[in-house]
């Protein structure tokens, strides 16, 4: 981005990578999946680089008000300094958190989660998809994270990227505004279960295998982790895959 | 005469305690704090119709759905029979509107029958599901004592209430029939053709020979009736079953912002302004001497919003059974939360009304001082009824916001509890403060110490 500016030009949307996304080695993938689709359709993007910070939303959950605010006004600030307009981000706490708690800072953009973005690159004709890809007739099964499905009630879009995969998409029994966390939200990411019988992942996951499907879609880093985890308890890394929805359009067109 | 006389000192009373405790509510729910909330009268007034009174949400789970919507009919339309029940109660008439309304009469009383026969069958088998089936959500372990029979009494009431009205209506067709009744308009031998009552009169009251036990057992049926309708508006106030009123207003007062926005602490914000302007670093007005209390420690620190949701919990436990924290055996319940509230708000309101000074805290206790929510101290707070740990517990996945047919948001009181733990008193999981002190010092929230953009050599390998 600030190469861009130095240039006095101005990309068409800011690509927000997210911690997850920078840093993460699995959500890396992601990224850098992404990246291979935004280039394929040609779109004219951006990042902040290493004036990205965190968007606070773990701290701001967990209760931790002042590092929220330090880290977003200071994210907003780099924002509003580029006069960034459109942001698309791969992880739909960024997504919750630019777009529904910024503006009270004085932050105001159009947010769109990667799911979206990638549906419209479909839709205009930006971007095709291979037919009689590897994903044909595959049963592949849909996790709604909470923060792009019941939160921000975002479920088409990355349902119509499967579709546009000619896949078997056999939806979970809690799906949509009833989909059940992976248990990472609300900064459970990044401390030790509560006392319990199980783990929330487990209790997804054991759902996801019973539903018969051979690969977990998902739309969020943090749901990567834990499915992917859950899968590893199950012993099941070998029949049960977990992907984002823009790995799958990558392997797909083998980008 | 002298019933009239009855009727109306007894009509007084019901309505004056009831009235007296309705109010303690009210003083109750505005021990909260207030909230700027958004002004949209038309979405508040659709939200409304659709969800408390269409009761959309509650159709999400059509089987109770559906019996829950019977009885609710039925409460709903017997309150036009009420009316008549005044009447005649304080002017020493019987059925006064029969003589009036005629067929229209008989409709709308077969109306009301039809659906007290659904409601009798709905309350049976949620009787049924409540103590015989195991469903998971009715035997947590916050709906053992009292909760459990709160929810039993209201269904007994329930059915005497229906036993009663089908004895005032059955004997009066009885009556009819054999030309004795004294409905206002009923002369002579005939019927009053009532859907249920036609047929089921004779054939439970037609063995009856005596006119004298018929009238009698009329007269049973409708003070029963009266009766149990007053006993049901003195038992609200003290009872779950106070969603029927409250789930209005809540609904009315539900969140309109989005979901995914917690509420913002401008003062925490402009103090961060103020630490990220250079101009501003010795502008200490924003500074105050006291340490300043973030959060809610006590239902004085939570919006009156969450009281008022936590007296229309009807703990139907529907946030619990999908809250994926308690599915997986943690022990955050956020129906336990809103009935912690409640308790609690409870415990404080009646610590109130005894207006001992030994409640007035000791920092405010001045000569003469008298007892008020300002004041207020009893060395206790809702950590004394919440666990932290039921609090670490939750994942803020708004499934709990989602499942509540009447517009309760637990979240929000959970979250506000977790910011009094963090920022007052620098407490919490442990495990936090690394991401804290990352995010802090080095803008993510795993201490990396790769640069941010390094991923984009991963892009260029390929």
């Amino acid at each position: 981005m600030a190469q861009l500016a130095a240039e006095g030009k101005a990309a068409e949307v800011l690509f927000w990578v997210g911690c997850a996304g920078s840093f993460d080695a699995r959500a890396q993938k992601v990224t850098v999946a992404f990246c291979k689709i935004l280039n394929e359709a040609k779109v004219d993007f951006a990042i902040l680089g290493t004036e990205e910070s965190c968007t606070g939303d773990p701290a701001r959950r967990a209760g931790n008000e002042f590092v929220f605010q330090m880290t977003a006004l200071q994210n907003v600030e780099v924002l509003n300094m580029y006069g960034v307009k459109k942001i698309v981000t791969a992880c739909p706490h960024c997504f919750n958190t630019i777009k529904n708690e910024y503006p009270d800072l004085g932050g105001n953009y159009e947010v769109i989660h990667h799911t979206q973005f990638i549906q419209d690159l479909i839709a205009d004709g930006r971007l095709k998809i291979q037919e009689g890809g590897v994903f044909e007739g595959k049963k592949i099964t849909y996790h709604d994270s909470c923060y792009l499905g019941r939160v921000n009630g975002v479920y088409e879009a990355p349902r119509s990227i499967l579709e546009s995969l000619d896949n078997d998409l056999v939806e979970l029994k809690r799906s949509r505004a009833n989909g059940l966390c992976c248990g990472a939200g609300g900064a459970q990411m990044f401390k030790e279960d509560e006392p319990g019988d199980k783990r929330i992942n487990t209790e997804r996951v054991e759902e996801a295998i019973n539903s018969g499907a051979s690969i977990i879609a998902a739309n969020c880093p943090f749901c990567i982790t834990m499915l992917s985890d859950g899968v590893k308890s199950f012993d099941k890394q070998e029949e049960v895959m977990v992907f984002d929805l823009a790995e799958l359009i990558v392997n797909n067109n083998k980008l | 005469m002298l019933a009239s006389i009855i009727f109306i000192l007894i009509t007084a009373g019901a309505f004056y305690f009831a009235g007296k405790k309705f109010m303690k509510i009210r003083r109750n729910i505005l021990l909260g704090k207030e909230e700027v909330l958004i002004q949209d009268s038309s979405q508040r007034i659709k939200n409304t119709f659709l969800i408390a009174f269409g009761q959309k949400k509650m159709f999400k789970r059509f089987i109770p759905a559906i019996f829950h919507f019977f009885i609710y009919a039925a409460f709903l339309l017997t309150q036009i029979e009420l009316i008549e029940i005044f009447i005649d109660g304080i002017f020493g008439q019987h059925r006064f509107f029969y003589n009036y309304l005629g067929g229209f009469y008989t409709f709308i009383i077969s109306i009301i029958e039809i659906l007290s026969v659904l409601a009798f069958v709905a309350t049976l088998i949620f009787l049924i599901r409540r103590n015989l089936l195991k469903i998971p959500r009715f035997h947590k372990p916050e709906m053992n004592g009292w909760p459990k029979l709160d929810g039993n009494i209201i269904l007994y009431l329930e059915i005497l209430l229906l036993i009663f009205v089908f004895t005032m209506n059955g004997t009066d067709e009885v009556l009819h029939q054999r030309g004795l009744s004294h409905a206002h308009g009923a002369q002579g031998i005939g019927s009053f053709n009532f859907a249920i009552s036609d047929f089921m009169g004779p054939f439970l009251f037609g063995g009856i020979e005596s006119e004298t036990t018929l009238h009698l057992l009329e007269r049973v049926g409708w003070w029963g009736h009266i009766l149990v309708v007053f006993a049901f508006l003195n038992y609200l106030p003290i009872s779950k079953h106070l969603h029927i009123i409250l789930a209005f207003p809540n609904t009315y007062w539900a969140k309109l912002s989005s979901r995914g926005q917690m509420a913002n602490m401008p003062e925490i914000m402009n103090e961060v302004k103020s630490m990220m302007d250079p101009n501003a670093a010795f502008d200490d007005t924003a500074m105050s001497e006291e340490i300043p209390e973030f959060g809610a420690k006590d239902i004085f620190d939570l919006s009156w919003r969450d009281i008022l949701g936590a007296y229309t919990c009807t703990e139907c436990g529907r946030c619990t059974s999908v809250c994926p924290a308690n599915i997986t055996g943690k022990k955050l319940s956020p129906r336990k939360i809103m009935m912690d509230i409640r308790d609690r708000v409870e415990e404080v309101g009646l610590n109130l009304d005894t207006g001992k000074i030994e409640f007035i805290s000791p920092t405010k206790k001045e000569e003469g001082a008298t007892l008020s929510s300002s004041n207020y101290e009893d060395g206790k707070n809702l950590f004394d009824y919440i666990q932290k740990e039921e609090l670490h517990a939750c994942t803020t996945c708004n499934a709990c916001v989602e499942a509540c047919p009447v517009m309760i948001n637990p979240l929000e009181p959970i979250l506000k509890l977790r910011r009094y733990e963090i920022l007052t008193e620098s407490a919490g999981p442990s495990d936090w403060v690394p991401m804290f002190t990352s995010i802090e010092n080095t803008g993510s929230v795993w201490a990396i110490p790769d640069a941010r953009d390094k991923w984009t050599e991963l892009l260029k390998e390929d």
